[in-house]
């Protein structure tokens, strides 16, 4: 930027246009607003580069204890982020909020968005954005292309299934209330990768469902986020006087997986969808002791 | 009731002109204490301006801002360095902004609770908030898609217009239904704005239930207030109109000291009752629907602000309302710079800060003055 008119000079500053800044070629210091992005970053190998990761950064286990913590991800502070004095913010295109967003990339730092399509292509997309952005074109486009390979064996895999099985997905059961994946939500999608059903597809999203709605859903198999002991999580669960009415209850159908692992669509998502598929359709659906590969 | 209260209106209304009673007014102890609280909120506000410039994220040595400020001030000149970016695009508009919402806040807040002879009136008694509320959870959950394409390029711009249009929307609506004949009945307007507040909380509740889960947390964070995106262009948009009722509200004083006799002795000291319950009424709909499009929702600001003022200088109006606009400012820009450092780089919504500051020092004023309660 040059030099400003005198008056009103720092008005100007934030009403003109001042252009989006472009990526920095080599970007040092990154801010990685999603958990993907810090994910992702990791994969390539690249974690040197950041500088702060928002609170959704929950892979690996120890990236928010080793970085600072920019909050969450929709409720960024534009100076907290400037703070850590940043070449370029990576973010998912929910980040936010958009004024943060545009304070940030008035102050000369670029912010560039990646989409969130909870989807393969979305996966492969993401890894080779940020590999093109910290400069590992060609490990980006070998863990894309690995990956791509596994989800085309699992594809294959998929036709193999003779009976598919219909799966919800429970988000949450606060004071008996439900919160399953409807339509369109990132679990359906998993749940689709896995070669099952999604039980429940008159609702969009993450919705609440009444009890009524959990039995004519009448799925196969529960799958939860782990919080606690699994035991525990599937005696709550098959007590409940709707889950205990579903196929599910009668062999204690309920897996429990990590919850960025299992719908955060970044580079281990072919491996939890196989992880899923391999408890979907084993004979038990114990969970196995190494469920969440952990760092 | 409170004496100088009754002092002030009788003297006001024997001169016929008010001129008597403010000579009167000049030589009371009142006065000479008001004074010293002056005094004392201007250095505080004065000395919270300094600290929320040169305290922040950003660890910016003080003389390098000072000078900043200097060239500033003096020829209006700022370098193109990234500490120039951040007091002047950051803190400098932020710092504005939060002094402004706070005094627009809290002079609503001593407005309504002299409109409404009540100690709990908050906006919304005047459906403000509930009307701001709904638009702001439509465009929430509905913004980036049924709306997105009637504001094409501009989509920052729907949660604040959204916002201010629907609070002045609803007050409308409220005293349409409160007007009968030329006369606002402040006991229906009350009424009416607790059925419409049930109202629009049923059609947020819809919204919450339609909303995925980002949305809610969305949702959440709205209605805890802040100030993270401030910026010039909001400060632009707001500032005129809240400085204009800054301005205007200091000349209610009379009517509302008036009004707080009861309404047919106001009318009978000459009051315009009618006429100042309408520019109440407009005033604070027009000052918190600004507040609310540029900062959210934050509580506990118009509520608490006047009442401790009460509390240190009586209940006339003529004190309380500018006292007020300096009260709010103090007590919003202590809570963001809170806000701001507590958990950097990350920050707090500052209404969990404007309760968690503002309420224990209430209520250690009430115990203070147990031995002699108000009102």
């Amino acid at each position: 930027m040059h030099a400003m008119p005198k008056k009103h000079a720092f008005f100007l500053l934030a009403v003109l246009a001042l252009g989006v800044p472009q990526a920095a070629a080599d970007p040092a210091r990154i801010v990685a607003a999603g958990g993907v992005v810090t994910e992702t970053i990791h994969a390539l190998g690249e974690a040197n580069r950041l500088v702060g990761v928002d609170s959704t950064s929950l892979y690996p286990a120890d990236a928010l204890q080793r970085l600072p913590n920019i909050g969450y991800v929709r409720a960024l502070s534009a100076e907290g982020v400037l703070s850590l004095r940043p070449d370029l913010v990576l973010a998912i295109d929910g980040a936010g909020p958009p004024d943060v967003l545009a304070l940030i990339r008035q102050s000369g730092i670029p912010v560039q968005l990646l989409t969130e399509e909870p989807s393969e292509a979305g996966v492969l997309a993401r890894i080779r954005t940020i590999g093109a952005i910290v400069g590992q074109k060609a490990a980006a486009d070998s863990l894309a292309d690995r990956i791509a390979g596994d989800f085309a064996r699992l594809a294959q895999d998929r036709a193999r299934i003779s009976r598919h099985k219909r799966v919800l997905f429970v988000l949450s059961m606060q004071n008996g209330r439900v919160m399953v994946a409807g339509r369109n939500s990132s679990a359906a999608a998993m749940i689709g990768l896995a070669g099952g059903i999604n039980a429940v597809d008159t609702l969009e999203g993450f919705k609440p469902v009444s009890d009524e709605g959990i039995i004519a859903a009448a799925p196969d198999v529960i799958v939860m986020m782990q919080r606690g002991d699994h035991a525990v999580a599937a005696a709550d669960l098959f007590a409940h006087p709707a889950f205990r009415l579903t196929p599910a209850a009668a062999d204690r159908a309920l897996i429990t997986m990590d919850g960025l692992y299992l719908l955060g669509f970044g580079p281990r998502t072919a491996e939890a969808a196989r992880d899923l598929m391999s408890r979907l359709y084993s004979s038990t659906t114990r969970p196995r002791a190494e469920a969440v590969p952990r760092p | 009731m409170n004496g100088d209260v009754v002092r002030s209106i009788l003297e006001s209304g024997q001169s016929g002109s008010g001129r008597t009673g403010l000579v009167a007014f000049l030589r009371t102890a009142l006065y000479r204490r008001s004074m010293i609280w002056a005094a004392l909120g201007s250095a505080m506000l004065a000395g919270l301006f300094v600290l929320s410039l040169f305290k922040g994220a950003v660890a910016l040595p003080a003389g390098s801002l000072f000078n900043l400020l200097g060239g500033l001030i003096g020829d209006g000149n700022l370098p193109d360095t990234r500490e120039a970016l951040i007091l002047a695009n950051i803190r400098l508009p932020r710092t504005l902004l939060a002094m402004l919402v706070g005094a627009a806040l809290a002079v609503s807040g001593a407005i309504l609770q002299g409109l409404f002879r009540n100690p709990l009136a908050d906006p919304g008694l005047i459906g403000v908030s509930a009307g701001a509320a709904l638009a702001a959870g439509i465009t929430i959950v509905f913004g980036e898609t049924l709306l997105a394409p009637a504001f094409g390029r501009m989509p920052y711009a729907i949660l604040p217009l959204g916002a201010f249009l629907g609070g002045l929307g609803s007050t409308l609506v409220l005293y349409r239904i409160a007007t009968r004949a030329g006369r606002t009945s402040i006991a229906t307007m009350m009424l009416a704005g607790v059925a419409l507040g049930a109202l629009s909380g049923a059609m947020s509740g819809f919204l919450a239930y339609l909303s995925d889960d980002r949305q809610l947390r969305d949702l959440t964070f709205w209605a805890l207030g802040s100030f993270s995106g401030a910026s010039w262009t909001k400060l632009a948009a707001v500032a005129p109109a809240m400085v204009a009722i800054l301005v205007v509200a200091p000349f209610l004083a009379r009517g509302l000291d008036a009004l707080a006799l009861g309404e047919a002795e106001a009318y009978h000291l000459g009051l315009p009752v009618q006429r100042v319950k309408a520019a109440a009424i407009l005033i604070t709909a027009v000052a918190v629907g600004t507040s609310v499009a540029v900062a959210g929702m934050i509580g506990f600001v118009g509520l608490v602000v006047p009442h401790v003022l009460r509390l240190l200088l009586g209940a006339s109006h003529r004190l309380l309302l500018p006292f007020s606009a300096m009260g709010g400012a103090v007590l919003l820009l202590g809570a963001d710079i809170v806000a701001r450092l507590v958990v950097a780089p990350a920050e707090l919504p500052i209404g969990i800060l404007t309760a968690a500051i503002g309420a224990p020092f209430f209520l250690w004023l009430l115990l203070r003055r147990q031995a002699r309660p108000f009102e």
